[in-house]
């Protein structure tokens, strides 16, 4: 086709008072925006190939470099954004299904920004987290109805298998291939080092990670990849994915140029073939196959490993948790319409699902008007993006949250959203050995604890400003919350009381 | 005693700490203004043939054979540091001639210079290791 | 108008006190009142109570059930039901004798009744549970009424006013009993409600509370599953469904009940031996929800004795005597010396340590 109807999204600025010609922009970007014309010494930009990775932006060691946004723009009004008119220009060319990465970047609400935390004043003290104890640590998984007693009157301790968090946060699901093996040894490192769970997503668990297994949530979607005896006996949750955030209703589908190697070996399919995730499992058409898969599991684990049921909001979410609760599962995750993915149909990622904060509210509120909150444990992801996000999901009535983009954050990722290109700048998003040797697992995971860490240390400052000292004197109690700017049903979905009243 | 280590593993050829290294040399303050076409002659360089890349500095040998070959006096083990007094370096380049690993190169005034853990400067930690993205490049204790 | 208890929650401050005899021997209810005179100021004229047991041994045997009527329309309506549920060997005013600081006094009745047996088998509930099922009916559908006492053998005194004109209101001179909690009660922002005044019951459970618990929602929302219904919005009503849920439906003991409620550190719970490490650990883990955090001193009466509990950080005062058969618990030891000047071993027990007083068996 002649005329390339795509301009350029974004533009490379480079102060060239400031340009030593070190080239270090030109060796870092794997997209070869940069390149030195050596005989008129010049630094040249190819801007049809740049991504706003901020790769070269943060390299350059003069700082002379900056991306911004293109501003020559196709003639919009309201109704024909820039977006939506080059998505046709691209499917005209192309006449394939668009795809996208990471979280839905629509300005659909953010109910955690609407959302307000309060704090004692007077009637009650607040609690100074370096003075005093602040407690943190969560336990997941199905707890008795019932107390037993043995023959002396004793109690007797025994629980369903629970996880134990020092921390209301996990690491989500990001499968190697989708993610490198560094990125990969970086989560499970800092897994191991906070006492909380990173999952393996579904490409299986590299033979080199079973020493984290303690620390290892592994996981069972439709396509099976890299699931056998050993994988689960491995880990110390098993994880059934119905449904992402991102992608509800739809499978999985990594190409085979990135099934080389070790991610053949761990998926367990061979080199260069697709890794095809079937949209369901095939063997769960309704609530009772679940049960089965549940139970299947629990007895492949004998009963010692608790099982989670990941699934998407979605618009009748309180009554699947309800089933999903009824099901044998120990923990439901719940993944919001936020949530990020490696490649995901772009209409799909940016118009199925609904948001998190709605999804957890109404199931919380559904399972303690059935008496069954405490069959099961609620992990909520889908865009927990800071310690605010996770104190408001805990009073909302989640047991933990499970984060993956701010994550992947912290180890370098910038959401430059083409992660589905396999070039990733950041050594994440790749199976390109150099590449992937760009993410060093001791810095990564060194990355990953301190936010983690910071993230404890807020969430013990904001519960301290409340008076609460322990963690789950907050979980579910939506009275410390307070909504800003929301209508009546939204607040009365939410459980929460508007600000003022 | 703390030197430099290299772990190739790590190591990205991007070649930042070629110029780090240069831009502590020059003792300025900014580095755009230090380094804006000058040819820069860094005591530390990437090795890289596509696959295999490593920086490679002086490695402060127990017994440094370069001392021993140079024929002016001018290079000198100092509590565990090789340093070369410039001022005496008459630029025979013997000492380049017998180094095994490539340490020492030209400074582009026809004298010789290496890397002396930034012990000549006022970085205090060598620049190379604090400015490596990767940590490619270590100063530590072995 | 301002809205009325359990239509918004309003925090409070207060004082409380109690006196409980481990032999048994009965006492008027001179001294309790007289213990929180020294209190007054811990009080603002917006509720008082008290809660005495062993004072109705003539009709031990019988559930007696203390209502509150806006009018003889809730009454009748009230009585009627209360028919259909029980039988009821007795009915009539509560006897008060007129003050001039104690005001707008709703009609007070107390019956004594019975749960009829037959309606006990074809429900299949223990007569307890079903107790409560009534009450709690009460008080969430009959408009007009409220049910602020309900065990047996025991009785709860409440009004809005000071402590010690409620308690000269009902002349509590006038009974004995073994075992009394009082209450003052510190609203920030009330029109003051006969009902929301405390202490606050359920069957012999009663509860006297200072402190604002942080946990509230936390701890309402999960015992909600389990039939209580939260009409108040207050704290001492929540604790006394948790002490109710976690005693007598769960069946845990009161040193149990307490490693629920103000459950130790985890940092406590390391350093204890295995098997207590092990319990604490389960405890924590299970009841989680029923963690009450945030500033409290409780006193939990109940048939045969009490349990006074701080929070696990102690951020409300509480204090303990004894003398001879006797033990004193309150806010403040001027209440406790009011009481009796020459109390032994006075001490501030730690957060989260129990302080379990029991009646001899028999003797109550």
């Amino acid at each position: 086709m002649a005329i390339n109807y795509i301009y350029p999204e974004f533009e490379v600025i480079r102060n060239d008072a400031r340009c030593i010609r070190c080239q270090v922009c030109e060796r870092q970007c794997a997209n070869e925006v940069h390149r030195l014309d050596e005989k008129r010494n010049v630094m040249l930009s190819d801007e049809t190939k740049c991504v706003d990775c901020h790769r070269c932006v943060s390299l350059c060691p003069t700082k002379a470099l900056k991306i911004v946004n293109h501003d020559c723009r196709f003639r919009e009004n309201a109704n024909w954004s820039n977006e939506t008119i080059k998505e046709i220009y691209k499917q005209a060319d192309s006449g394939g299904v668009l795809l996208s990465s990471m979280g839905n970047p629509k300005p659909l609400p953010v109910y955690w920004d609407k959302i307000l935390i309060n704090a004692s004043q007077v009637t009650n003290p607040s609690i100074d987290p370096l003075r005093e104890p602040m407690e943190t640590k969560v336990f997941l998984g199905k707890k008795p109805d019932k107390i037993e007693r043995d023959k002396d009157g004793k109690i007797m301790c025994k629980t369903p298998p629970q996880l134990e968090l020092s921390m209301p946060v996990m690491f989500s699901a990001m499968s190697y291939g989708s993610i490198s093996y560094n990125a990969h040894e970086s989560l499970a490192r800092a897994a191991r080092e906070l006492g909380i769970y990173y999952n393996t997503g579904e490409g299986g668990l590299h033979e080199d990670f079973y020493v984290y297994g303690e620390n290892t949530i592994v996981q069972v979607a439709s396509g099976r990849f890299g699931v056998y005896k050993d994988y689960l006996e491995a880990g110390a949750a098993v994880e059934i994915k119905m449904g992402q955030g991102a992608k509800p209703g739809i499978g999985g589908h990594l190409p085979g140029t990135k099934i080389v190697g070790d991610v053949s070996k761990t998926r367990m399919i061979p080199e260069g073939s697709d890794a095809i995730s079937p949209a369901p499992h095939h063997d769960i058409y309704s609530i009772e196959d679940l049960r089965q898969l549940v139970f299947s599991l629990k007895e492949a684990t004998e009963y010692k490993k608790p099982i989670i049921v990941k699934v998407a909001a979605v618009h009748n979410i309180a009554a699947i948790a309800s089933g999903i609760a009824r099901s044998g599962a120990d923990i439901i995750a719940i993944d919001g319409f936020r949530g990020g993915t490696g490649a995901a149909p772009t209409r799909i990622r940016d118009n199925v699902g609904i948001p998190i904060e709605l999804a957890l509210a109404s199931v919380d509120k559904r399972l303690r008007d059935e008496g069954i909150r405490n069959n099961v444990s609620l992990v909520v992801g889908g865009s927990i993006r800071s310690a605010a996000d996770v104190v408001k999901a805990i009073a909302l009535g989640a047991d933990a949250c499970y984060v993956a983009t701010a994550a992947l954050i912290a180890i370098g990722c910038h959401l430059c959203r083409t992660c589905q290109s396999g070039k990733c700048n950041w050594g994440i998003a790749t199976q390109k050995p150099e590449l992937v040797k760009r993410l060093n697992p001791d810095i990564g995971y060194k990355r990953l604890v301190n936010l983690m860490t910071a993230w404890k240390h807020e969430i013990k400052e904001l519960m301290g400003g409340m008076g609460i000292n322990s963690i789950e004197a907050l979980r579910g109690n939506r009275l410390m919350l307070r909504g800003v700017g929301l209508n009546g049903k939204e607040l009365e979905i939410l459980g929460i009381s508007h600000a003022g009243e | 005693m703390k030197k430099i280590y290299v772990n190739e593993k790590w190591c990205l050829g991007c070649h930042l700490c070629e110029y780090n290294c240069a831009f502590a040399a020059t003792g300025e303050k900014n580095m755009a203004l230090a380094l804006k076409d000058k040819k820069i002659y860094p005591k530390v360089r990437v090795e890289d043939n596509g696959k295999i890349m490593y920086a490679v500095s002086c490695r402060h040998c127990d017994d440094p054979i370069c001392v021993k070959s140079c024929i002016s006096g001018a290079l000198s083990k100092e509590d565990g540091v090789v340093k070369i007094d410039k001022n005496k370096c008459i630029g025979c380049l013997t000492c380049v001639l017998v180094c095994p690993y490539g340490a020492l190169v030209q400074d582009g005034n026809s004298a010789v210079t290496k890397c002396e853990l930034c012990t000549d400067n006022s970085c205090g930690e060598p620049a190379c290791v604090r400015g490596c993205p990767n940590n490619a490049i270590c100063f530590e204790e072995r | 108008m301002l809205p009325l208890e359990g239509q918004i929650r309003i925090p409070s401050g207060c004082a409380i006190s109690a006196v409980i005899s481990r032999d048994g021997n009965k006492m008027d209810g001179t001294k309790i009142i007289d213990s929180m005179r020294p209190m007054h100021d811990r009080s603002n004229g917006l509720g008082g109570g008290f809660a005495a047991y062993g004072i109705y041994p003539e009709y031990k045997d019988f559930y007696a059930l203390h209502i509150f009527y806006n009018d003889n329309a809730a009454r009748n309506a009230c009585e009627l039901f209360l028919k259909d549920s029980f039988e009821i060997v007795r009915s009539e005013n509560i006897p008060t004798r007129k003050h001039k600081r104690i005001i707008n006094e709703p009609l007070i009745w107390r019956y004594f009744v019975n749960p009829l047996s037959s309606v006990l088998a074809s429900l299949q509930l223990d007569e307890k549970e079903y107790t409560a099922r009534i009450v709690m009916r009460i008080n969430t559908e009959i408009n007009g009424a409220y049910v602020f006492s309900s065990g047996k053998n025991m009785g709860a005194f409440k009004a809005v006013g000071y402590p010690e004109d409620v308690g000269e209101f009902y002349r509590l001179d006038e009974y004995k009993g073994y075992l009394w909690t009082a209450h003052g009660r510190y609203p920030t922002n009330t029109p003051g409600w006969w009902g929301g005044a405390h202490p606050f019951g359920l069957l012999d459970y009663t509860i006297v509370h200072n402190g604002e618990i942080s946990s509230y929602d936390a701890n309402r929302r999960f015992i909600e599953m389990f039939g209580y219904k939260c009409t108040l919005q207050t704290d001492t009503e929540v604790i006394t469904y948790i002490a109710d849920y976690l005693i007598r439906k769960q069946g845990l003991s009161l040193e149990e009940t307490a490693s629920v409620i103000a459950a130790p550190f985890w940092s406590t719970i390391e350093e204890k031996d295995e098997k207590e490490k092990e319990l604490l650990k389960y405890l924590r883990c299970v009841y989680g929800s029923l963690l009450i955090t945030g500033p409290f001193s409780i006193i939990l009466g109940f048939e045969g004795g009490l349990m006074a509990l701080n929070d696990r950080l102690k951020l409300r005062s509480m204090v303990v005597g004894e003398k001879d058969d006797k033990v004193y618990i309150a806010s403040e030891e001027a209440a406790i010396r009011t009481m009796e000047p020459d109390v032994d071993n006075i001490y501030s027990p730690a957060g989260g340590e129990p302080v379990i007083v029991k009646v001899k068996e028999g003797e109550f």
